[in-house]
């Protein structure tokens, strides 16, 4: 199903000066779920929301680390991004076998942006359906970046790319002035707020569904004592993430600080839920997602589409069905 | 097998036949064409460079020389070569060699530029250029095709604060140390720039570096003993200083010499008997 | 013996082809490496010395590298070749941790470089490897390897330079060769003496070589990998090192299990 007839080879332009298969490349970034990025003097840091493609798969990681001293957020094709991403290690790995030198991040970026660039100029091909937001380190201290399939690649104080996005940077905007001169603590409480803000009304970010990448000077008292000490990322300053059990403490300190209990709403708000999805389909005898979950907004659906189908009874949501692929 | 001691070690060709009654002659066969090489020797060359690191920089020397075998063929070349703010590389060997190095890395600085003019990022520091030769000199090696220098780099790392001293040759062996010295030098000059810079600073290195003064001074000394024993020098030379103020290439100089002693050797000038 | 009076005829006779000054792509650096594993630790030595012919390079080049948390490599033999070896090991460690998310353990290691090292057989890396560590099963290792990839896990082993003079050494001390128990007394068992020893036996080793040996001196640098849970104190504690010695704990490089990884360094005389 066409949109209109330019949209079938992205190398024409339409009368209005658009390039529809480019268009619709960022469509697909937006499908993905969302990624923040905020940056201050001395750290940048990326925050995401992960999503499972049901109760049975584990969250996809959307956090990749390209180097010592660069790694992405990524919101999109998973599978484009597994290639971009590769194609920044190699040159990340040949500016440091070539001059023993980190690559400038700002020119891993050029080159990225050249290279899918050229899928919107040539013929037969099609331009990549993932966007990034990239933290790195070099002699000019730390930045965020973010790539689109586009072509383009810009510097940003704080951005966000993904489902929902705008909330979270209707927030980043109203609050990067203090980002500058913000700790390391501030900085990721900030980042928090902004991807809780990116939530759907009644979910909440938890150890499952929340990843944090930093670059910067360790934190231990901040990051977690123990998490520190047993990687070596950390206690050098370079890129590493934390997830699942890692990022507890950093949520507590989220949650304390905005003055909510600090173990979260999500054990007993969850425990009432799952309870009330039993009750809600045991007279259809299947195990399932109430059908209120699916079909509410873009990008939330995955589980809840194939629940529902597998339960032969609520009718499959259309908005709400997304590719799996999508991360 | 061949179990004559003559032949212990040696590998048999693939396609000989062993002749068991007359095993020295059993696999003797007319030499080859010789094969396809990029094996080259150096044509017109530069003698020793020496370096020395001093307080607050790094010092290089090298004469004007550049030799055609015994011929002083090229009398005033310069061996010094600036690359950027903060690095200088000085070359002994093939001086062909040295040109078309001088060409390649002028161009990868000048890129370096170009994109340094939309991010800010500081160019190539002395190590990262260090790093690029040795490469270039190790890949050239293993190619059978090398580029006949000993080099010798030296720079100041305005991120460190500190001065770069390292030497690369021909096989990519690369090494770094306080003073470094090429060719002749490295056997008739490294001792002298050890003993002057340990002297000061101690065999650890931890004592007062010499001050610009004095390294020019232990440099010319040395520049002096080669002209006196390395028939491929002259008496001209430069010597280039890199400090966190950046770098700077000397005039042409001289040492002064005194030859009166040799009106008196046997063989030198003319004389009779 | 007849047979060993008069070398085959062909020997004697002069080179028909021309003779040519090619260029030849190896030199040898000198110097001398060491390992010794232990029973939940490992040692990895090697002087710091430089030298090509009779002229000392340089007095500080390393030899012995840090490839993980668990493995550490030492090579000898042509310095260029050696450098570039290691770095491409590095980088195939780091492409494998891309993939896997953990570091390449010590055997998978050893059998990469094999594999490496064989790769280049009709141009080899002129160097002699030996790679120590702790292996998956926690044990202290050492395994050398010849220039073209033959390799072999050891107790112990030294090479380059010295190894003439090293390795006789370790056999009696490590192996226990021509030594007999004392009546009554327990049967020797290789590559359970304790770290202090082990270390006693690095600095002699080394200090002997430097003596003997021109190619050998100016600086010790000793690695050594220990198991999780062993402490710090192992090593610092008195009487576990000569005097002299400088330590430093060398950090995490990755998400490792909690092995160690010391640089004991001492000068060794430089003439």
């Amino acid at each position: 199903m066409f949109r209109n007839s330019y949209d079938s080879d992205n190398t024409t332009f339409s009368p209005q000066g658009k390039l529809h298969q480019v268009e619709y490349a960022l469509e697909a970034v937006k499908q993905g779920s969302a990624a923040i990025g905020l940056r201050s003097k001395t750290h940048a840091i990326l925050l995401t929301l992960k999503r499972s493609t049901g109760e049975l798969a584990t969250y996809q990681k959307k956090l990749i680390r390209i180097d010592d001293h660069v790694g992405i957020a990524i919101a999109g094709l998973t599978s484009d991004a597994r290639v971009l991403s590769n194609f920044m290690r190699q040159q990340a790995m040949s500016s440091r076998m070539l001059y023993g030198r980190p690559i400038p991040v700002a020119r891993i970026m050029q080159g990225i942006a050249d290279k899918a660039q050229n899928n919107t100029q040539q013929y037969g091909r099609r331009p990549y359906g993932v966007g990034f937001l990239v933290i790195g380190e070099d002699e000019t201290g730390p930045h965020l970046f973010e790539f689109s399939p586009s072509g383009t690649s810009f510097e940003y104080y704080a951005h966000s790319i993904g489902a929902r996005s705008q909330s979270a940077k209707t927030y980043l905007e109203t609050n990067f002035e203090s980002f500058e001169d913000a700790d390391l603590p501030t900085l990721i409480n900030h980042g928090l707020t902004a991807l809780h803000d990116t939530l759907q009304q009644d979910k909440h970010l938890s150890n499952l569904n929340t990843s944090i990448a930093i670059i910067g000077p360790p934190a231990p008292a901040a990051e977690g004592e123990d998490n520190v000490s047993s990687s070596g990322a950390a206690k050098r300053g370079s890129f590493r993430t934390w997830e699942n059990a890692e990022i507890e403490g950093l949520l507590r300190a989220w949650r304390r600080s905005r003055g909510e209990p600090e173990e979260g709403p999500q054990e007993a708000e969850e425990a009432e839920r799952l309870k009330r999805d039993q009750e809600t389909h045991a007279g259809a005898g299947g195990v399932g997602v109430p059908a209120a979950a699916g079909g509410e907004a873009e990008g939330e659906g995955a589980a809840s589409g194939a629940s529902a189908g597998a339960a032969g009874g609520a009718p499959a949501p259309a908005a709400g069905s997304e590719d799996v692929n999508m991360e | 097998m061949n179990h004559h001691p003559g032949a212990w070690g040696q590998p048999l060709p693939a396609h000989a036949q062993f002749d068991m009654f007359n095993p020295g002659q059993s696999y003797r066969q007319a030499p080859k064409a010789a094969p396809i090489t990029h094996t080259q020797q150096p044509l017109v060359t530069g003698t020793s460079v020496l370096g020395i690191k001093y307080e607050g920089g790094v010092m290089l020397a090298a004469d004007n020389l550049a030799s055609y075998g015994s011929l002083a063929r090229f009398r005033d070349i310069q061996r010094l070569h600036p690359l950027g703010k903060q690095t200088v590389i000085a070359a002994s060997g093939d001086m062909s060699d040295f040109q078309w190095l001088k060409k390649e890395l002028d161009s990868i600085l000048r890129e370096e530029n170009g994109l340094s003019l939309t991010d800010s990022h500081p160019s190539l520091s002395p190590q990262h250029i260090y790093d690029f030769l040795a490469n270039l000199f190790y890949a050239r090696r293993s190619k059978m095709n090398p580029l006949w220098n000993a080099m010798l780099v030296g720079g100041w790392d305005n991120k460190k604060n500190e001065s770069f001293l390292g030497f690369v040759d021909l096989l990519g062996t690369t090494y770094s140390a306080p003073t470094l010295a090429t060719g002749y030098g490295a056997h008739i000059a490294t001792p002298l720039l050890r003993e002057a810079y340990e002297d000061k600073a101690g065999i650890d290195g931890k004592g007062p570096l010499l001050t610009a003064e004095e390294a020019e001074k232990v440099l010319a000394d040395c520049m002096k003993v080669l002209f006196y024993r390395d028939a491929r020098s002259i008496n001209k030379y430069q010597t280039a200083t890199v400090t966190s103020e950046g770098v700077k290439i000397s005039d042409s100089k001289s040492v002064e010499t005194e030859w009166g002693f040799a009106e008196s050797l046997r063989g030198y000038g003319a004389q009779n008997q | 013996m007849a047979l060993f009076d008069q070398r085959p005829a062909y020997a004697h006779e002069p080179t028909v082809a021309p003779i040519e000054h090619r260029f030849s792509p190896y030199s040898d650096n000198g110097g001398t490496i060491l390992a010794i594993a232990g029973a939940d630790f490992a040692v990895i030595a090697g002087d710091t010395r430089q030298s090509e012919g009779y002229s000392i390079q340089t007095r500080y080049a390393r030899k012995v590298w840090q490839l993980t948390d668990n493995a550490t490599l030492a090579t000898n033999g042509f310095a260029a070749d050696g450098k570039n070896f290691v770095k491409r090991v590095k980088q195939r460690l780091e492409w494998y941790e891309h993939a896997h998310h953990k570091p390449m353990g010590l055997k998978a290691i050893a059998r990469m470089i094999q594999t490496m090292l064989y790769g280049r057989r009709f141009f080899p890396y002129y160097v002699y490897n030996i790679l120590g560590g702790i292996e998956e099963d926690g044990t202290g290792a050492v395994y050398s390897f010849d220039p073209v990839g033959s390799y072999e896990r050891e107790a112990c082993r030294a090479a380059g330079a010295a190894q003439s003079l090293v390795q006789p050494f370790l056999d009696n001390q490590i192996y226990f060769k021509n030594q007999t128990p004392a009546p009554g007394a327990e049967a020797f068992v290789p590559g359970r003496l304790p770290m202090a020893t082990v270390l006693g036996l690095v600095v002699d080793s080394f200090t002997s070589a430097t003596e003997r040996h021109i190619e050998v001196g100016d600086g010790l640098e000793m690695y050594v990998v220990m198991k999780e849970g062993r402490q710090t104190t192992d090593l610092t504690d008195e009487g576990q090192l000569p005097a002299g010695m400088k330590v430093e704990e060398l950090g995490s490089m990755g998400e490792g299990r909690g092995e160690k990884t010391f640089l004991v360094s001492m000068p060794l005389k430089r003439d």
